[in-house]
């Protein structure tokens, strides 16, 4: 009878214990586009934010970190939407994050302003995503933010007097080649030409002759990922367009790891400006990028990875300023002017504008123990994007 | 002898039994007003279904009734919205007066595009509104100085209805609206349908030869339909911009072209409710099945497509009237 009793109670209180447990939880909705072409970015993303909450544990301030996902198959603004208004109305969701692409945190930034929750944007790149909302934080980082920086530094330090933009004809390419040309106008360059080449191009020899007939120093080029970098390396190695002789600039990407393998001997010499550098030496990155090719069958940390990661921490630390209070405006007060150490390096959150400011790192492609890879050979602190 | 004959009167009484409404239709349309309330928290999903079921509608016109293949109806629902976000971004967020513009607008375009549509069938029908469709998605992302290009454009909150019913986060007003507007376009299409010139339109789909052996004009059949069509997806364009305050270069994809014909399939072409009741299926199967699984969910899908095609060749309304015992 006794034994009864006390079972008894003890499933009650068990009831009790875990219905409390379930006041106790903190919501997170991550809408990202984890179907369709660019289901890649959302799965480094997401393996990111997974890789942090495995370090950190899911418990914050005594409250359960608790992830729903939702996909938008790309970039689709009315999807965002949606998911962002079911996320908030149906899901209860304290927290809304992810957005690899602009036109997702278009869409959902009304949703955050209207509900007031915090929104973690944590890569969709165009300057103006954060003038969306005064909820919206980003922790990614911005075209302009690394391309303004990469024009001034070309003038100013790379010692090039006249450049020649190339570029893929869609929004970040153009985004790209404005930031890039202002930079490096304003510091004193004079800008010989821009061309645009559409965004599935596979051959770009002809534009890259028109490019060597107004004979730059420097060609700064924009392509997405895939098998692009490739061929633009190839295009400019066989008219001659290579360094030492003409400067080759671009954003990150284009040497990223895998894109370097397939550009192969062609890489050699290109200087691109990023946020992140893998190779980085640098004792939180190395535990960063260990952790994640671990993690993921040996699959290298991107910009998406760093995104994600930093987005968690950037929620962890404003839950534990509050209190584990998830209430949008105390999160948003917290997360103002936080600053931290991250494997990219010091980064933190402009009070004013809400978007990130982080050091800005100018890589060169070089032979290292017989293998090409970025290395750092500037880095302009404290950046902020210069379009807000 | 007497009944040989097939008399005007009698053909007018015929059109009029294919018109009077069924009970099943009347339970049909008051179900659809059961999410407002058994599932209010699913209403932002309901109306984008309400929408999707209005361009279904369209495409079911041209490609059920008229027999025009089309893989680029998008390109109207595009500039719908595109019309439609324009006007919210150039101040004037009046929905019902900017729906109709946009429907205009897109009706316009659908015509002028329409004198190219009569003149083709079969396959070269399918590539010239495959091009079309592409040609006008890779204009939007040229003009990215009006379209937002990738980045999409975010517009102002439209206007209440009638100044009184605001756009709610809920999502109430928009799937009153949504809904209301696909009414209404479906009894407009109920009507099309069964009149003699709907019954002109399914003369040309069967056999397009021998529409003007019994002296029909079936190429300004087609192309008044066509208008009409463009317009009413124009119209569904519109409705997502307005209520999501947003429209991307998506809009205008391929891929909303083909989902479109796949939700024809599945709900049955040819049959106005099969565009409804494939808009339902393929959207909540899509939602469910995304909150599943978020990255591998078009594997069910496609798998559903299949069995449909396979097992019930005139889609699943097709499929139950035939259950029913009933034949087309």
């Amino acid at each position: 009878m006794l034994t009864r009793r006390v079972t008894l109670a003890l499933g009650v209180a068990l009831a009790m214990s875990t219905s409390a447990l379930a006041q106790e939880t903190v919501k997170i909705g991550v809408i990202l586009p984890y179907s369709g072409p660019f289901a890649d970015a959302a799965n480094q993303l997401q393996a990111g934010i997974d890789l942090y909450i495995a370090k950190h544990g899911d418990t914050v301030a005594g409250k359960k970190i608790e992830l729903i996902k939702k996909d938008t198959g790309g970039p689709n603004a009315d999807t965002a939407q949606r998911a962002a208004q079911e996320l908030v109305v149906r899901d209860g969701a304290d927290i809304i994050a992810g957005f690899a692409l602009t036109p997702e945190a278009l869409g959902a930034a009304p949703v955050a302003e209207e509900a007031q929750k915090l929104m973690v944007v944590m890569n969709a790149a165009t300057s103006n995503v954060t003038e969306q909302s005064e909820y919206i934080v980003r922790t990614g980082v911005t075209i302009p933010q690394v391309n303004y920086a990469l024009g001034k530094w070309a003038f100013e330090e790379g010692g090039v007097k006249q450049a020649y933009t190339l570029v893929s004809d869609y929004g970040p390419g153009h985004d790209a080649e404005k930031s890039f040309s202002a930079g490096f106008t304003e510091a004193g360059g004079k800008m010989l030409g821009s061309d645009r080449t559409p965004v599935a191009n596979p051959d770009f020899s002809a534009f890259v002759q028109r490019v060597k007939d107004a004979n730059p120093e420097a060609v700064y080029i924009f392509v997405p990922g895939g098998a692009q970098p490739a061929a633009i390396g190839k295009a400019l190695a066989d008219r001659g367009l290579n360094p030492p002789a003409t400067k080759i600039f671009a954003q990150g990407e284009l040497t990223h790891p895998e894109a370097l393998e397939s550009m192969g001997e062609n890489a050699r010499g290109i200087i691109t400006t990023f946020h992140y550098t893998l190779e980085r030496d640098d004792p939180l990155n190395k535990e960063f990028v260990d952790g994640y090719t671990a993690a993921n069958n040996g699959r290298q940390p991107d910009l998406f990875s760093i995104g994600g990661y930093d987005g968690m921490h950037l929620i962890y630390e404003a839950l534990k300023k509050t209190n584990g209070d998830a209430s949008g405006d105390a999160l948003l007060e917290a997360a103002k002017g936080m600053s931290w150490d991250s494997p990219r390096g010091p980064m933190s959150i402009d009070p004013e504008t809400r978007d990130v400011v982080q050091t800005v790192y100018i890589r060169e492609v070089q032979e290292v123990d017989g293998k090409l890879q970025n290395v750092v050979i500037h880095e302009i602190p404290n950046v902020k994007d210069p379009l807000h | 002898m007497t009944d040989t004959t097939f008399t005007q009167a009698t053909a007018r009484g015929w059109l009029r039994s294919q018109s009077r409404w069924s009970p099943f239709e009347i339970i049909f349309w008051l179900a659809l007003l059961l999410p407002f309330f058994l599932f209010p928290t699913y209403l932002p999903l309901a109306s984008q279904i309400a929408i999707a079921a209005l361009f279904a509608l369209s495409v079911d016109l041209i490609l059920g009734y008229a027999g025009i293949i089309t893989l680029g109806h998008a390109m109207f629902f595009g500039l719908g919205a595109y019309c439609a976000a324009l006007l919210g971004k150039a101040g004037w967020g009046e929905p019902i007066s900017g729906l109709l513009l946009s429907g205009l607008f897109a009706g316009i375009i659908g015509f002028i595009a329409s004198f190219i549509i009569v003149r083709v069938q079969h396959l070269a029908l399918l590539m010239i509104t495959l091009g079309l469709g592409l040609l006008t998605q890779e204009l939007a992302n040229a003009l990215t100085w009006l379209t937002g290009g990738t980045d999409g454009l975010r517009i102002p909150r439209t206007w209440p209805i009638f100044n009184y019913f605001r756009f709610d986060l809920w999502g109430y007003t928009g799937y009153g609206y949504t809904l209301a507007v696909l009414f209404i376009c479906f009894l407009l299409s109920r009507r099309i349908v069964n009149s003699s010139f709907g019954l002109a339109l399914r003369g040309v789909r069967e056999n397009i030869k021998r529409m003007p052996a019994i002296g029909s004009a079936y190429q300004s059949h087609q192309q008044k339909i066509y208008a009409i069509s463009a317009a009413m997806a124009g119209m569904a364009g519109a409705l997502l911009a307005q209520t999501t305050s947003t429209v991307t270069l998506e809009v205008l994809s391929f891929n909303r072209s083909a989902d479109v014909v796949v939700m024809l399939i599945l709900g049955g072409t040819g049959r106005l409710y099969g565009a409804i009741v494939g808009a339902i299926i393929f959207l909540i199967a899509r939602d469910q099945l995304a909150g599943v699984n978020p990255q591998y969910w078009y594997f069910w899908i496609g798998l559903l497509l299949m069995v449909v095609v396979l097992f019930m060749p005139k889609g699943i309304l097709g499929f139950v009237s035939r259950l029913a015992g009933r034949r087309d």
